[in-house]
């Protein structure tokens, strides 16, 4: 057994983080774009509404590890996981998944705002018609709960007929945000939401990310690092496929215990 | 520690960085002129001071001035931060160090005019001042080359400067209970023994932060053993 690559191998799980559950359990995770391997053993454990953030060059795997967390890449040819990762007891990389309903369970938003070309309403009644069949009442109750949750209802409620598109981009990507909550999932994963978006438009996301963590589990990829370390509870570092260094926040901005990871905080790097 | 990607950030915190040294080398000679001038009394060695602390005040304006723009400007983290933190925390340290330097050229001026008969004490007024001065110098240059062993070392030699201030402050109270003429004279002493005793404090605390800079823990309130313990690991 290589000792020195065990004691290097960082924590699964920051040691001081006050017990709480985890959500998302990710075990010796390979992950492939053909031939090339993207993923290289990552372990590391999300949890239970708490938002961690991962944080790496580009290229470094970050969205590709995000995108394993609903298996966004099965939607592709040639890309596969090997490993494990658990949620709510169960390896959603097992070929029996129902992805659909996996989906609902572990919400994603993208980089740039992705509004269906309908109404406001629309674009959130959407995704909740594909999983429950509710009432008309029952939706408008939805689609509000949903509005309210994203900090967009003050906004759209007198335009719940104008298209998704017609709004600003910061306006669109709490849409999205809306759109991803109202099916109730579990777990959002956020990749880069703000960086198509100004400082205040920025600004109100990240409110919305301190505010949401109280019912969801959030996992988001950003390339602000002051970004990550003002939003989240957890970090992790990534570079090349493997994850350098997992941490509490506070900590790792402070005090990281890797010199790659403080290299690439303080601009050090490359 | 390699270089910042920006270079002009490896200027700016380089820039601050030897600001200080140059701030603690003008204290540095302030206080050789303090302790001189409590041997040789010098009106003009006085004003000297006085002019040294005026100029240290503004030092500490201009380099509390260069943190802020990095923080506004690069957003700092880990070791950055910790060392813009620990510039602003030591630049403040420097400056009161000016002050307390300027209050014994003048307490000495006072104390060494001839009729004073408390001038007998000189001997170990100078020696903690020398102590200070030495326990100075080397937190300066704990801090120059980042230097945390050199560092504990100040911060436990500033146990024999208290133990040096405490001994003075005895003699006195024996002097004063003797001989009540003697209270006036022996008060100007005491402020100055206090203000040697201060500097003590001001360079261990100087020290302190060097920890602080290069291990990110805060020792402030460790003891030596703790501290001695830290900059081993």
């Amino acid at each position: 057994m290589n000792l020195e690559a065990v004691a290097l191998r960082p924590e699964t799980r920051p040691k001081t983080d006050g017990g709480t559950p985890t959500k998302i359990a990710v075990r010796h995770l390979d992950f492939y774009y053909g031939s090339f391997q993207a993923l290289k053993d990552n372990n590391l454990e999300i949890a239970d509404r708490r938002v961690t953030a991962f944080i790496g060059p580009s290229g470094c795997g970050k969205s590709t590890l995000l995108r394993t967390m609903n298996r966004m890449y099965s939607l592709y040819p040639g890309q596969r996981a090997v490993g494990e990762i658990m949620f709510n007891g169960r390896n959603i990389l097992d070929a029996g998944v129902d992805l659909n309903m996996l989906r609902a369970k572990v919400g994603m938003v993208f980089q740039k705002p992705t509004p269906f070309p309908m109404s406001i309403y629309d674009n959130i009644a959407f995704g909740v018609r594909l999983y429950e069949s509710l009432s008309p009442r029952a939706m408008d109750e939805r689609v509000e709960w949903a509005l309210v949750k994203a900090a967009m209802w003050d906004e759209a409620k007198n335009k719940l007929k104008q298209s998704g598109m017609a709004l600003s981009g910061g306006q669109q990507q709490r849409l999205c945000i809306a759109r991803a909550v109202a099916v109730k999932p579990e777990v959002l994963l956020l990749d880069e939401p703000t960086s198509a978006l100004d400082p205040i438009s920025t600004a109100k996301i990240e409110e919305l990310i301190s505010e949401l963590k109280a019912d969801y589990t959030i996992a988001i990829v950003t390339h602000n690092m002051q970004q990550a370390a003002r939003v989240s509870d957890y970090t992790a570092y990534m570079y090349l496929g493997e994850l350098i260094e997992f941490g509490i926040t506070d900590e790792l901005f402070l005090r990281p215990s890797r010199k790659e990871t403080e290299d690439y905080i303080t601009g050090r790097f490359g | 520690m390699g270089e910042h990607t920006y270079k002009q950030f490896d200027a700016e915190m380089e820039e601050i960085r030897s600001g200080v040294m140059a701030m603690g080398g003008l204290v540095e000679t302030q206080l050789a002129r303090a302790i001189a001038s409590l041997r040789h009394p010098d009106l003009d060695q006085i004003d000297t001071v006085a002019a040294d602390e005026m100029a240290i005040n503004q030092m500490q304006m201009t380099i509390d001035q260069q943190c802020s723009q990095i923080i506004a400007k690069r957003q700092p983290a880990a070791i950055d931060l910790r060392m813009i933190l620990v510039v602003v925390k030591i630049v403040n340290e420097l400056e009161r160090l000016g002050d307390e330097i300027k209050k014994i050229a003048y307490k000495a001026h006072e104390m060494l005019r001839p009729e004073r008969l408390t001038a007998v004490r000189l001997h170990e007024i100078t020696r903690a001042a020398e102590l200070a001065e030495r326990n100075l110098q080397l937190a300066l240059d704990a801090f120059a080359r980042l230097d945390v062993n050199a560092a504990a070392t100040v911060i436990v030699n500033d146990e024999a400067i208290d133990a040096a201030f405490l001994a003075i402050l005895r003699q006195l109270i024996s002097y004063m209970m003797e001989d009540p003429r003697t209270i006036t004279p022996a008060l100007e002493i005491v402020f100055i023994a206090k203000s040697i005793e201060r500097i003590g404090d001001h360079a261990k605390n100087i020290a302190e932060n060097v920890v602080h800079a290069v291990k990110g823990k805060d020792v402030r309130h460790a003891t030596a053993e703790q501290i001695r313990a830290e900059v081993a690991e």
